[in-house]
Order: C-alpha cells, then structure tokens, then sequence
C-alpha cells in the first residue's frame, strides 16, 4: 500500500509540474490542482497508514491500548483540501477573465508585463 | 491573563474586516472605519510591543490544549516588533488607499480584503506552529490574489496570472515540506519540532527538508533565481496595493526563513553556504535588473528584489552580530519600501506617467513635495545617518569579520547600483524640464485635487519618513531592540522554554 501511493504521489508530482510548464491556461490549472492533490497524499502517506483502528479510545481505559492511527494528518489533509478548492475555484475565474481579457490562453502571447 | 493580548492584534483586524464587509454599499462608512480600526490596530500592536518588551515572550495555546498538540502563539521580541511595523504601514496605506484608490474599487470590497491581508500577516507573525503559518500563508496569499486583480485591467490580469501561480506552487512546495517534517517528527509546533529535528539521525533527510523550505520561502521572499514573478507582477495595481505587497509581502517570507533557520534548522554549514551564495546573486541580479528598467514602479520592484538580499546574507552567515544586522534591516526596509511604493504614487498622481523619461520637472513645481522624497530616497542608498545606513554596517563589517569579502563587494555594488538608479530618477523626473502632461480619462492630476484628499496622499508619506528619520536618529534604541531579537534567535532555547516551559510547569 505504502509503495503504491508513494508511486502514485511521484507521479501527481511529475504531471503536475509537467502540466504546469505547458503553454495553455487550463493545462496551467490542472497541473496546480494534481500538484495540491499530490501533497496531500503525501501528508497521508507521511502520517504512517494504519488499518482499521481508528482513534478511539475504549469505554473500559483512559488511554490507547493498542496501535492507532493518527488524526493529525487528517486534520491536516481537511484543511488543505477546503483551501485549494477556494484558491482553485478563484484560479478558474481569473483564468476565465484573463482569456476574455488578454484574448488568448497561450502563456508565451502574455508577456507585456515582463518587459 | 496579560498573555491573551497575543491574540489581539489578529482579532482586532478580523473584526475590523467583518464590519467593513457589513457595510459594504456605505464606501464612506468604510472608509473611516478602516482608518479609525488601523489608528486602533497601532495602538494594540504597540501595547503588544510593550508588554513583550517588559515581561519577555508572551505564549498562549489555543483553547487551552497542552503545548505541543495544540496550536501555540508565540509573541516575542521579534513577532512583536513586525506585528507593530504591520501596524504603522498598514496604517499608512490604509490612509494613502482612501485618497487614492478609485471608487471603483472600492465599490468592491478593496478595505475589507485589505484588512483580512493584515490579518493574515499579523497571524503569521505570531503563531508558533508550522502548519498554522502555512493557513496564514493561504489568507495573505488569496487576500493579495484579490487586491491584484481588484480592477481587471489588462495588464493587472496579466502579471496577476504569474503572480498567483507562482505563489500557489510555493504552497505546494511548503506545504510538501510540512508533511515531510511532520513523518519526520510527528510534531506541528515550532519549539517542539527544534527539539525533535535536533536529535534525528539522518541529517541527509533533514537537509532536504530544509531546502524544500528554503526554496518555498525562497518563491515568496523572491530570492534569486525565483523571484521573476515579482517584477512581473508587483507593479500592476494600484500604488497602495504595490506599497503593501512591497513593504510587507516579501517580508513574510524573509519572517519565515529566519524563523525556521534561526529556530528549527540550525547550524549547517551547507545550507549556510547556499544561503550566502543566493543571497549575493539576489543582491547583484536585483541590481542589474533595476537599472535597466525606465518604468519607476519596476525599478521600485527591481530594488525590492536586491535589498532582499541584505537580510538573507546576514540569515546566511549566522553570527549574532550579522542577526543584528538582519533585524535592523528588516525594520528599515519595511518602512522604506512602504514608502517608496507610495512616493511612486504620488509620482504618478503628479505627472500622470510612471515612464521616467516622459515625466519631469518635479522639483520646479513642488519643491517641498521633492524635499520630503529625497529623504525615503537617501535613506534607502543609506546616506548616513539616515536609517538604511547602520544596518549595512553592521553586514559589512560582519562580512569583513567572516572573511567573505565578495559579500562586502556584493553589498557595495547593489548600494552604488541603488545610488545611481535613485540619482536617475532624481535627475528625469525632478530636474529635467517638464514635459506635458498625459490625457488621461478619469484621472484627476494632483493640483487639481481637493486639499482633503492632498494631505490623504502626502500624510502618509509624511508619517512613514518620520519614522524612518527616526529609525535612523535614533539608531541606539533600534540597535538595542535589534540585539535584543537577534539574540533571542540565536539561543533558540529561550522561545522552546517560553512554549514548552510554561505547560510542563502548570
């Protein structure tokens, strides 16, 4: 399972940043959104994968009597995924705007501000 | 109980924000609760200042959960003092924005997304816990994605495109980071991990983590060989947006590097080096860059980029003095830049163009107006005394002392470079004849401005030079603030007892 998903976030990563050195705005976004996808699996991965034990501790004891897996990364995960989907959904309309704008989706025709 | 003053500064501005959205359709209303809660966001900041001054760091664990699992706030000396340097450029720009930025923008939400970008920075000041720096990150970020495009020109669009993907992959990249360090050690807070990353064996993994921050970091402090976003980008808005995104954007990012190489990784020579080496490119590819330019806000952009440098190539030779020298540029370059940015403005407001060449004759019509600019522009060469100059100082003499004596010639060569890119704009746009003005459509030149709204433009302006002609005259009590922070940095122990202490105790 561990090797499995670390090759999968190698591969999220390696499309991800492929996607992004593309020239179109939409291929722009996609590599942001498998990049973001690809660290938060990597914060599961990273809190160690453990099976059906959840964190709950039993009504007979006052602490955890066996392995248990940790909520953190959870945590973590939540939140980073409720932030990249405001900042993806913000990302979809600034591109829109700019293609209405700027009147191409090829990154290389935007360059006025660079000079 | 005092400790709980730590959160103020952050509640104050996410009030302050709420109520401004509240009146939304009352621009006026807006405008004078945001100068109002600016005026009273200063005077928390200094309180804050105060308190941390007299009783040492100041923590509070959120809802009470036990130091290392729950979310900590830390306020010392040095959070303390960019939450106050927050204050007084936030304050200003607040001012500046109300006399500058077009009803237009304001109509849509410019204060209130103003006001949750200071939250955002105050936040990241102070908090202790790794992961709650990166939440911050993501409000600073997404209020200044908001701020760059308020207006959809054409070439704000533009620049806000590479503005905001670059800023995006340096979440990413932090963020990978993050969950690299938290399979490492298991830990968020900050003092919890220096403890735990000090004892793990495998220094290879550690490096590594440590550049994937350095480079996250690096992306948003615009360091050199990541910063091209920045010149692309930064001068695109309004001059208030560019003056807040100067002074204290870039800052945030300098923040982060000192606080996790000063706190978390620590003492390797390596990554020391890196440091340093980056730290002279960003010093001479920032340079070069500024002198090619003709546009004033992208030269402005270009010198954010160089003096960026200063602070990191004190970070890189960690020594206390060269820490010292560090914090005392940072508290000088926030002002300045502030001010800078908003000068442009003025500039612009005067002229009607940012082109250097088809502008001038500035001195001619407003001599008082240019004596006031001349001071932000000598103190950011460092004409001494004035309070660019002490800082570097203190570098160059701790480069002679370090024996790296490229740095010295690195520092001397971005300061002529600055001289000389100051002297040039000093000569086309306030010594040359004037030329005629631009037609612009739906722009009011600075003469023909009401008095009100004069003194809402030049005030600012005004305070921020006070405060840097202070920083420089009374260079003693900045100096003894700066060592005071510096050493604190260096003997991470204080920060780990004041988080971790105070819990195990109680």
């Amino acid at each position: 399972m561990e090797l499995l998903l670390a090759i999968l976030i190698g591969l999220l990563y390696a499309a991800g940043l492929y996607m992004m050195l593309r020239r179109s705005l939409v291929k722009l976004i996609i590599g942001l959104i498998l990049l973001g996808n690809g660290a938060n699996l990597l914060i599961f991965l990273l809190g160690r994968i453990t099976k059906g034990l959840p964190p709950i501790i039993p009504e007979e004891s006052s602490v955890f009597t066996s392995a248990y897996a940790d909520p953190v990364p959870q945590a973590l995960i939540l939140t980073a995924i409720v932030i990249s989907f405001g900042l993806q959904s913000f990302a979809i309309i600034l591109v829109k705007r700019a293609y209405k704008v700027v009147k191409t989706d090829d990154l290389d025709q935007m360059n006025s501000t660079d000079r | 109980m005092m400790a709980q003053i730590v959160f103020l500064p952050i509640i104050v501005q996410l009030l302050l924000a709420i109520s401004l959205l509240f009146s939304w359709k009352w621009i006026k209303w807006q405008k004078i609760i945001s100068n109002v809660g600016s005026v009273l966001s200063l005077v928390i900041a200094i309180w804050l200042f105060s308190t941390t001054w007299t009783e040492g760091t100041l923590t509070v664990q959120a809802g009470n959960w036990q130091a290392p699992f729950g979310i900590s706030f830390v306020s010392d000396t040095f959070a303390a003092t960019l939450v106050l340097l927050t204050a007084i450029s936030g304050m200003a720009v607040s001012f500046f924005s109300v006399g500058t930025i077009m009803p237009a923008r304001l109509k849509f939400g410019f204060l209130p997304i103003f006001h949750f970008l200071l939250l955002g920075l105050n936040g990241a000041f102070l908090t202790g816990d790794i992961f709650n720096l990166y939440v911050w990150f993501e409000i600073i970020i997404i209020s200044s994605f908001v701020l760059i495009t308020l207006g959809g020109e054409k070439t704000q669009i533009e620049g806000a495109i590479k503005y905001f993907t670059l800023n995006i992959f340096a979440s990413v990249i932090f963020l990978t980071a993050i969950a690299v360090l938290y399979g490492l050690t298991g830990s968020l807070n900050m003092a919890d991990l220096a403890l735990k990353v000090a004892e793990i064996q495998n220094r290879g993994l550690v490096e590594v983590t440590a550049i994937l921050f350095l480079i996250g970091f690096g992306i948003k402090a615009a360091l050199f060989p990541l910063y091209f976003w920045l010149p692309a980008s930064y001068h695109t808005p309004p001059p208030a947006v560019s003056a807040i995104f100067g002074g204290l954007l870039t800052k945030v990012g300098v923040y982060a590097l000192i606080r996790v190489f000063t706190l978390i990784f620590v003492g390797d020579v390596f990554l020391g080096n890196i440091i340093l080496v980056l730290a002279g490119l960003t010093l001479f590819s920032g340079a070069l860059g500024a002198l090619t330019q003709n546009n004033i806000s992208k030269v402005f952009s270009y010198l954010i980029i160089c003096h960026i440098g200063y602070m990191i190539l004190g970070l890189g030779m960690y020594t206390e003095m060269a820490i010292t020298g560090v914090v005392f540029y940072l508290i000088h370059d926030i002002i300045a830049k502030t001010n800078l940015f908003m000068i442009g403005g003025l500039i612009y407001r005067i002229t009607g163009t940012y082109s250097m060449r088809d502008s001038g004759g500035l001195y001619a019509k407003y001599p008082l107006i240019s004596l006031l600019i001349i001071i932000p522009f000598f103190s950011l060469v460092g004409v001494p005394p004035l309070s660019g100059f002490w800082a570097k100082l203190t570098l160059i003499s701790e480069s002679f002392k370090s024996g790296n004596y490229w740095l010295i010639a690195a520092i001397l060569f971005a300061t002529f470079i600055t001289l000389f890119v100051i002297a040039r704009i000093w000569a086309e746009v306030f010594w040359k004849e004037s030329k005629p003005l631009p037609k612009l459509q739906n722009f009011r030149y600075f003469e023909k401005l009401k008095l009100e709204k004069k003194i809402l433009i030049v005030g600012p302006i005004v305070f921020l030079t006070l405060i840097s002609l202070y920083i420089g005259f009374g260079a003693e009590y900045i100096q003894r603030l700066a060592t005071r922070v510096a050493n604190e940095l260096m003997d991470n122990q204080q920060y780990i007892q004041a988080v971790l202490g105070v819990n195990t105790t109680n």
